[in-house]
């Protein structure tokens, strides 16, 4: 056989919202990951249940990866609008497998593309009676194709479908085997891509999306109390703590809106539990009023934006970067926050933890920042060892002193570190009343100039240090010094890593700075990061239309950064990243 | 509510009241409604420390500061989903949320249908004057037709609606009406809407003797009727006849409309945990197993 130079494939399938692609791919990655590869997914679906383009690349490599990549090896289409939709991506050496005869297209002659009709849907509604068949079909070709193993897939079938019986799983089987045989006898493989399998299982492997890491991530730090609101693409978030979070005691409760499932949450918090809620840009522009309540009465919050194309109602299902600004400035008046952003699967885990630590210290809102690519892109990961991981809880009241029911507890008393002792209710002597009006230390209203300024100053003064405190460890690579800097937030972080590693591979002098802490800005990691880059030249690469991080930090730092703004609805790949900085260093 | 709860030694009504005056005007309806909870907290010898009072925003919704138990008080009609979230992540706290018709029946109307569907385990209870008070009288949600005020000069153009009957249709499992000249009917409301394992609302006709000029005590006096014994409080075909009543003979009946048993949210949740073998100490390690390749 013949066997391509790559370490790495990359598998593209398109077709039909509905019918099976996403499910198809999701065979192929387990299948990869149990034969010891490396896995990262990357898909675009429909906001419409039923019709509308989906797709779903897997990109399997002996390597570690961080991005979906370049482009892909090997395009399957079930039907004529993926094949419209990824023409002009064909190119010279891709393998296409497609619907045919019989499907709903003819391909034109593609110079240099390996062709390989596959007549899904016939065998499917004519052998084998039900067009619902089409998808497994075209993973038994694929399998024989590209050297899939073939065993693998059939477990990780029999293991999906075992629970809708016997003849479920004979049925896809067959289909499987079908598309396979179909490829056996009447195709002649002529291009030069093979999945290397090690046939090893790694035992420490995960694989999971970015909403499921954020929801278990969640479970781990100790959140008991879950305010759902649906909404695309953070509801998986919801789902899984949906069936985890009673397991835990825990509760889940979905909501009206997203207005109490904010406004329940800072209750829940008050009352001493740790609470998350997640949601997407539309959701978090109604809860920001409640938002500043939580900082206002200083009760920890966990919300989880997984970030969607905007403004309004936009591409629900596409992938944006542009809720920056609403998480650190959205809300009237001034309100104490902190912002992360999440650039892997494995930081949705971690950062979700933090997320919650940091709550629980500060007494502050904690937005964390997701995005479509990586919420619904499955991954590899380590099994995360959860000895190594620590949980912060909330400083409280210790009750002393203070008679039942006595005024004296000072809710809000003035501290150094700004940060008061938290009375939860049942606390003996603990009671104070939580207000989103102005109040003294006592929590009673006042409308002073000097309480007002006193108290602004106290909620702000607990951030003051902490990039010092809780983030001295932001991580960087590269040459230093270099000749350009890359800061990146957010999933485009895993395109500017393996930009990196190419454009120093090719000679060029770069390094990247990849802060977890978005606002406040952390500013002491990038003035430490710009003094390596003499130039000057910083690049931000975003996927949004403003340059909003490149402007928030032109705003707290004295680095005037070089937008690289994109807004299509899509996420960076590497070899934008590799191009722009190819342009920039030539100017 | 719940019997473990329960002060020991016994409250008086001003064991429950805070050092804070209350902000309302003189004459206003919200010092009966006041006394009235004082009362019936001090009956049901509820613990200091052990209840939270919630409310949103509006001159009614000021009155956790005049309580000396905890309390909150939050967004502009957000009062409702805290008060689930309080109850939720704490059963053994008693939680009674105060506001007004402004804060629960407009910019909150939204959240009463699902928190009486859940059957939260607090009690509601509304201080209704047909106006908004704070920022100094406009149309309220209650206010009836033709009603003038500074954002309806002309008259309003809304029929209002009734607190009472949308409580009952959505599911409420306690439905009352008390007047705030009634003191000791109005604690004895409260008390039996605390002690209601459920959802309870209590309306309360409250009057603002500075903005509305229409609703009250006087115009209030001789259309309020106490409901007798005759009245069948678990017939909901009968409580939403009373409720009715209102729009055709003029009086406003006070009592309890409608009381009926069904779980709670809590006692649901309690079930759930319990199918699911819910536990304090459950093992993360063998979750993130399921994620296994």
């Amino acid at each position: 056989m013949i066997v391509n130079e790559s370490k790495e494939l990359i598998i593209r399938i398109g077709g039909e919202g509905g019918e099976g692609v996403i499910s198809a791919g999701e065979f192929i990655t387990q299948a990869a990951a149990r034969a010891g590869l490396h896995v990262l997914t990357f898909k675009t679906f429909p906001a419409e249940i039923r019709g509308g383009y989906a797709m779903y690349q897997l990109r399997a490599s002996n390597d570690p990866l961080t991005s979906q990549g370049d482009g892909f090896d090997v395009m399957v289409a079930f039907n004529g609008e993926a094949y419209e939709m990824n023409k002009s991506l064909l190119r010279e050496g891709t393998a296409f497998v497609y619907d045919g005869p019989g499907g709903d297209f003819e391909p034109e002659n593609l110079p240099g593309v390996y062709m390989y009709p596959v007549p899904m849907t016939k065998i499917s509604k004519g052998d084998l009676g039900s067009i619902r068949s089409k998808n497994m079909v075209a993973l038994g070709a694929v399998a024989q194709l590209f050297s899939i193993p073939m065993e693998r897939l059939r477990e990780t079938i029999q293991r999906k479908f075992q629970k809708l019986g016997v003849d479920v799983v004979e049925m896809n089987l067959k289909a499987l085997d079908m598309g396979a045989s179909y490829v056996r006898s009447e195709i002649k493989k002529t291009d030069p891509y093979a999945l290397q399998a090690k046939g090893v299982n790694s035992e420490d492997v995960l694989i999971l999306s970015g909403n499921e890491a954020v929801a278990v991530g969640a479970l781990a730090a100790g959140c008991r109390y879950y305010a759902a609101y649906p909404i695309t693409p953070a509801t998986e978030i919801a789902n899984w703590l949906a069936r985890y979070l009673p397991k835990a005691n825990g509760v889940l409760l979905q909501e009206e809106d997203e207005i109490a499932a904010i406004a329940s949450a800072i209750g829940a918090s008050y009352a001493g539990a740790k609470v998350m809620t997640a949601t997407s840009g539309p959701g978090l522009s109604l809860m920001s009023e409640l938002l500043g309540l939580a900082g206002m009465i200083e009760t920890p919050l966990v919300v989880v934006d997984v970030q969607r194309a905007g403004p309004s109602t936009g591409m629900p299902t596409k992938h944006e970067q542009s809720d920056l600004f609403l998480a650190a400035h959205g809300g009237h008046g001034d309100i104490p926050r902190i912002v992360l952003g999440a650039g892997s699967v494995e930081d949705c885990f971690y950062l979700t933890i933090k997320a919650f630590n940091l709550a629980e210290k500060y007494q502050v809102p904690v937005l964390l920042l997701s995005d479509t690519s990586l919420g619904i892109r499955t991954q590899g990961i380590k099994k995360p060892n959860l000895n190594n991981i620590q949980l912060t809880n909330r400083l409280t009241f210790n009750g002393n002193g203070h008679g039942n029911g006595s005024t004296h507890y000072k809710r809000y008393e003035m501290t150094e570190s700004g940060i008061s002792p938290m009375a939860i209710p049942g606390q003996a002597g603990g009671a104070y009343i939580a207000t989103g009006l102005e109040h003294d230390e006592k929590s009673d209203p006042i409308y002073t100039q000097a309480g007002h300024s006193k108290m602004t100053e106290k909620r702000f003064r607990k951030l003051a240090h902490l990039e010092e405190e809780d983030f001295s460890a932001i991580s960087w690579e590269g040459d230093d010094p270099a000749d350009l800097g890359i800061i990146s937030w957010g999933s485009t972080h895993g395109s500017v890593q393996e930009a990196l590693v190419r454009l120093r591979s090719a000679g060029y002098k770069v390094a990247a700075l990849y802060p977890h802490l978005l606002f406040p800005v952390p500013a002491i990691a990038i003035e430490r990061f710009a003094a390596r880059i003499p130039s000057g030249k910083i690049l931000v690469p975003e996927v949004n239309f403003q340059g909003q991080f490149a402007d928030l930090i032109s705003a707290h730092t004295t680095v005037k950064p070089i937008k690289y703004p994109i807004y299509g609805g899509l996420p960076f790949n590497p070899e934008m990243i590799v191009n722009k900085v190819k342009e920039v260093l030539k100017k | 509510m719940n019997a473990q709860a329960v002060a020991s030694p016994a409250l008086k009504p001003k064991d429950y009241k805070s050092a804070a005056h209350p902000t309302w005007c003189p004459g206003c309806g919200d010092f009966g409604v006041l006394s009235a909870l004082y009362q019936a907290m001090a009956q049901l010898g509820l613990e200091l420390d052990k209840t939270v009072v919630v409310s949103g925003i509006g001159c009614s919704s000021r009155l956790p500061f005049f309580v000396k138990t905890y309390g909150f008080h939050g967004c502009h009609g957000r009062a409702l989903p805290t008060a689930l979230g309080i109850k939720v992540a704490r059963p053994d706290l008693n939680v009674i949320v105060t506001g007004g018709d402004g804060d629960g029946f407009s910019i909150g109307a939204g959240h009463v249908p699902h928190i009486a569907r859940k059957n939260v385990d607090v009690t509601y209870v509304v201080m209704d004057n047909r106006i908004y008070g704070l920022t100094k009288g406009q149309v309220s949600p209650t206010s009836h037709l033709g009603f003038v005020a500074t954002t309806t000069p002309y008259g309003s153009l809304d029929e209002p609606v009734d607190p009472v009957t949308f409580s009952i249709v959505y599911g409420a499992t306690f439905v009352a009406r008390g007047f705030s000249a009634e003191r000791n009917h109005l604690a004895d409301l409260i008390v039996r809407g605390v002690q209601h394992k459920g959802f309870s609302i209590i309306d309360v006709v409250s009057p603002c003797p500075i903005f509305n000029k229409d609703d009250t005590f006087d115009y209030y006096k001789p259309l309020v009727k106490k409901i007798d014994d005759s009245h069948d409080p678990t017939n909901k075909g009968k409580a939403l006849e009373l409720a009715m009543s209102t729009s055709t003979d003029g009086k406003v009946p006070i009592g309890v409309y409608y009381e009926v048993k069904t779980p709670t949210l809590g006692e649901r949740l309690e079930g759930l945990k319990r199918a699911n073998k819910g536990s304090d100490t459950l093992d993360i390690s063998a979750v993130l197993d399921t994620f296994k390749v």
